[in-house]
């Protein structure tokens, strides 16, 4: 190989230069997202763990169940509290601030659901 | 063995080809896709019938009557909806309109034509058909037949915006979203939506949307809000049309109705009384 001298180093400078980020960051998962817990109910349709991992997958069903299957329009908690299967309706009567509820988690994940673009968030931003 | 390079090529090039395609070709005839796009073209194509058929009855001669009614039914309906009013005919939404009679019905002879006609303002909205071509055409199911009541819905969700749905609809009882309705103006309120049901949402730029009978009212055990609207006049007739003592099958019974373009064999769920 010509020029071994050079391009050996060069790459090990490169690979370093491109890892640097995750090598200062290392162990470290930056400020963590502290979504404001709802004041007005005690529990949430599902426990609060399944919530954080599945609640797309629990939106996508109840749209599809409402919209296409005739599904009821309201569902009972575990602890038996009557709520609406409804995003507008449901969620966000008791997670009232979307700002502080719902894009804290997604502005960190950097996702942007397209919710919003139909349906709206809160009442005081209208 | 003796097999020249030409006949050795040709050979391997036809078993390539029928190795590709007949496995296809197979899952096709299998599944029986053939015989289904066949039948999407119009033959024999009847829809399943639901438990439950919802339908209007329009009283024209009570709107002639009623000055303003017909008004009141449009904005009870568009105010409920969020539908937006961009104040131009080109981007206009409607999901309920006063058409002219001569637009409404044009299969009738206009020859002659009693000129009160003219003037009498017939609603119009999505004639609910129960066999809707509308659903027929959507790519993506976005629009659909309720399977329990026969409402025509649409899943906005799902609505790619290519307009077939607005092409095949014979009632031309769709609107498409020409620009976004949910622009603000320089005080941050949205300027095509005047009066703003925050229980309900906008639709978003590129969706197609009509009337969906309001069903999420309906499902809430509730009538449909022009009805609603027009109060203890009759001049709307709400209800089901496969139950033989609801009262839109009495008003049927006893009146001569006629309905917006039967011969496109849609066979919609309203019904006039001009």
């Amino acid at each position: 190989m010509y020029d071994k001298g050079k391009i050996i180093p060069g790459l090990i400078v490169f690979v370093l230069i491109a890892v640097s980020p995750i090598i200062y960051n290392r162990g470290n998962a930056g400020q963590v997202p502290n979504p404001e817990k709802s004041k007005v109910a005690r529990e949430c349709v599902r426990p609060a763990q399944e919530m954080r991992e599945r609640h797309m997958q629990l939106l996508i069903g109840w749209r599809y169940n409402v919209v296409r299957e005739n599904g009821a329009r309201e569902g009972v908690t575990a602890g038996g509290t009557k709520y609406a299967r409804s995003l507008q309706l449901g969620c966000l009567k008791c997670h009232t601030s979307k700002e502080k509820f719902c894009d804290k988690c997604h502005a960190y994940a950097a996702v942007e659901p397209y919710c919003w673009d139909c349906h709206f968030a809160s009442k005081e931003k209208m | 063995m003796d097999i020249k390079r030409r006949k050795f090529l040709k050979l391997a090039g036809l078993s390539a080809v029928a190795g590709i395609g007949a496995p296809s070709a197979f899952n096709m005839l299998l599944r029986g896709e053939a015989r289904a796009s066949e039948k999407g073209h119009g033959e024999g194509e009847t829809t399943q019938a639901t438990e439950q058929r919802l339908g209007l009855v329009i009283n024209v001669r009570k709107f002639a009557a009623n000055h303003g009614l017909a008004g009141k039914c449009i904005n009870a309906c568009h105010t409920i909806h969020n539908v937006p009013n961009y104040g131009n005919k080109k981007d206009e939404i409607k999901w309920i309109w006063v058409e002219t009679f001569e637009h409404a019905f044009p299969e009738h002879s206009q020859y002659k034509r009693n000129e009160g006609l003219d003037q009498l303002p017939i609603m119009t909205l999505c004639n609910h058909c129960d066999n809707p071509p509308c659903v027929r055409a959507c790519p993506t199911q976005a629009t659909f037949k309720n399977k329990k009541n026969g409402v025509v819905m649409m899943d906005y969700h799902r609505c790619i915006g290519c307009r077939f749905c607005m092409v095949a609809c014979p009632s031309r009882a769709r609107s498409f979203n020409w620009r976004s309705p949910r622009e603000k103006d320089s005080e941050g309120r949205y300027r095509f939506i005047e009066h703003l049901n925050p229980d309900y949402p906008t639709r978003m730029r590129g969706v197609v949307e009509k009337c969906t009978l309001c069903i999420e009212r309906i499902e809430r055990g509730q009538i449909p809000a022009c009805v609603e609207a027009t109060g203890n006049t009759g001049a709307m007739v709400f209800g089901d049309l496969h139950d033989p003592n609801s009262e839109i099958s009495k008003v049927l019974n006893e009146n001569f109705t006629i309905q917006r373009k039967p011969a496109a064999g849609t066979h919609p769920s309203l019904f006039y009384i001009i």
